[in-house]
């Protein structure tokens, strides 16, 4: 092959602490069952494609993305809340110009989507949708209305806790993460086999958000803030100066 | 650069890669990965991102594909992921993003319009063959699994490939490479079961 070498690429990104992750297969989460892989996984070192990842800037936002209290005939119906917060990754540097995209159930616990059947009543001014991109400082805001809790058919009156569905990608493919942020103090945790799968009591409490009376405006809206932290680079690893002298 | 002038387009980032200011490991507990859920449409699910290159791009063309269970069954509730780099010559298609999304429909089925990449610069100064990065989000995966495409018709760079000809068993191989069709390429994404895909830890 006349190609010639490649340069260097970074390390990667270090793995989540041991129990950040709930386990594939993790029984008490029926779905799990059919869908998560028996083999184990290959380890993977990083090419370029997984070092990198699409930089989705504000080109992909419209002005009021970020605010899903607004439907075509008025205001969504339910309680006003602000989810503010700051991406970093685990070193503590902040993600700045990151896409985050959310999805939620209405303040009935409903979802406007055709496969969401549960009598919960929908809101015609409610679609649940929404996104934003982080400031230079890694910091994003949305202003929503508390989603409801609902029912589901994984055991015996089972009802997931209140929860926004959350995704982002970072600054490259190892960095993608979708999850979902919890309000505080929620009764229904207990019962809710997709939080309570994440082995580490310390990790599932970062996927709740905390109520925070700054965020709060007054006469107007609720404020939780919910900070993300994504992988961090590995640190380079140190490499013997080549023959050209170059490191 | 402004936000108005940050690309919406694919490029390396790799000035991000400095060494990390505390040496002593991380400061900050990761956020753990949740699923999808089985609403993801809701807000994953735009037809255009399924355009990696726009239709008609010259060397264009369609990865179409589906997500099965455990039994075989069709995942109606998965979303599929790409990302890449261009065809590795100095010309970029218009419309290039390199990124790819789209959603299963009922029968599981799912498909991307894209182009082949070059070779992908891997880890230790080597080259990988072709490849696509891949994402694969269901519900009841409490994270995604991630994979790689690569092509039929590049034999001979994948069978130098440093993943796929060295840490991939044999047998196992071929749930790696995507099989041409008339306006491109198949690739089925197995999550469980006998002829499961090959995931990798990443």
């Amino acid at each position: 092959m006349t190609t010639p070498e490649p340069a260097g690429l970074p390390a990667g990104y270090a793995l989540p602490a041991p129990g950040t992750n709930a386990p594939l297969a993790s029984p008490a989460y029926r779905s799990t069952g059919g869908r998560a892989p028996s083999r184990p996984l290959v380890p993977l070192p990083p090419g370029l494609h997984e070092l990198t990842g699409p930089l989705f800037g504000a080109g992909r936002v419209r002005p009021g993305d970020d605010d899903l209290t607004r439907g075509p005939g008025g205001e969504a119906v339910g309680q006003r809340i602000v989810v503010a917060g700051r991406v970093t990754d685990a070193d503590g540097r902040p993600v700045p110009d990151t896409l985050i995209e959310i999805w939620q159930a209405n303040a009935s616990g409903r979802y406007c989507h055709e496969r969401d059947r549960w009598p919960g009543a929908l809101d015609p001014n409610f679609t649940g949708a929404g996104r934003t991109v982080t400031d230079a400082e890694g910091c994003y805001r949305f202003l929503t209305v508390k989603p409801g809790a609902y029912p589901w058919g994984n055991h015996t009156n089972a009802w997931r806790p209140a929860h926004i569905h959350v995704s982002l990608f970072g600054r490259s493919f190892s960095q993608r993460l979708v999850t979902q942020m919890y309000f505080p103090d929620d009764p229904l945790f207990f019962q809710d086999p997709i939080l309570g799968a994440i082995p580490d009591p310390a990790a599932r409490q970062r996927l709740v958000s905390a109520y925070d009376h700054g965020l709060t405006e007054a006469e107007w809206a609720l404020g939780f803030r919910w900070d993300i932290v994504l992988r961090g680079p590995l640190a380079v690893p140190f490499e013997p100066p080549g023959e050209d002298g170059h490191v | 650069m402004s936000d108005l002038e940050q690309p919406d387009h694919a490029q390396p980032d790799l000035a991000h890669h400095r060494p990390p200011v505390m040496t002593s490991g991380a400061a900050f507990g990761v956020s753990p990965s949740q699923t999808v859920g089985p609403f993801l449409h809701l807000a994953l699910a735009d037809p255009a991102e399924a355009l990696v290159v726009p239709v008609g791009t010259a060397g264009g063309f369609w990865v179409r594909g589906t997500v099965t269970d455990g039994n075989g069954d069709p995942v109606a509730d998965a979303v599929v992921e790409t990302w890449q780099t261009a065809t590795g010559d100095a010309d970029v298609p218009a419309g290039f993003v390199g990124f790819g999304r789209c959603p299963t429909d009922d029968e599981g089925r799912w498909a991307i319009h894209t182009v082949k990449p070059g070779p992908v610069p891997a880890a230790g100064r080597r080259w990988a063959a072709p490849h696509l990065a891949v994402s694969v989000f269901a519900r009841g995966l409490l994270d995604r699994v991630v994979t790689r495409i690569y092509f039929a018709d590049e034999a001979a760079a994948t069978a130098t490939d440093p993943v796929l000809a060295e840490l991939v068993e044999p047998a196992r191989r071929p749930t790696l490479v995507a099989t041409a069709t008339e306006d491109g390429y198949h690739f089925a994404v197995r999550l469980q079961g006998e002829d499961e895909t090959v995931f990798f830890a990443l």
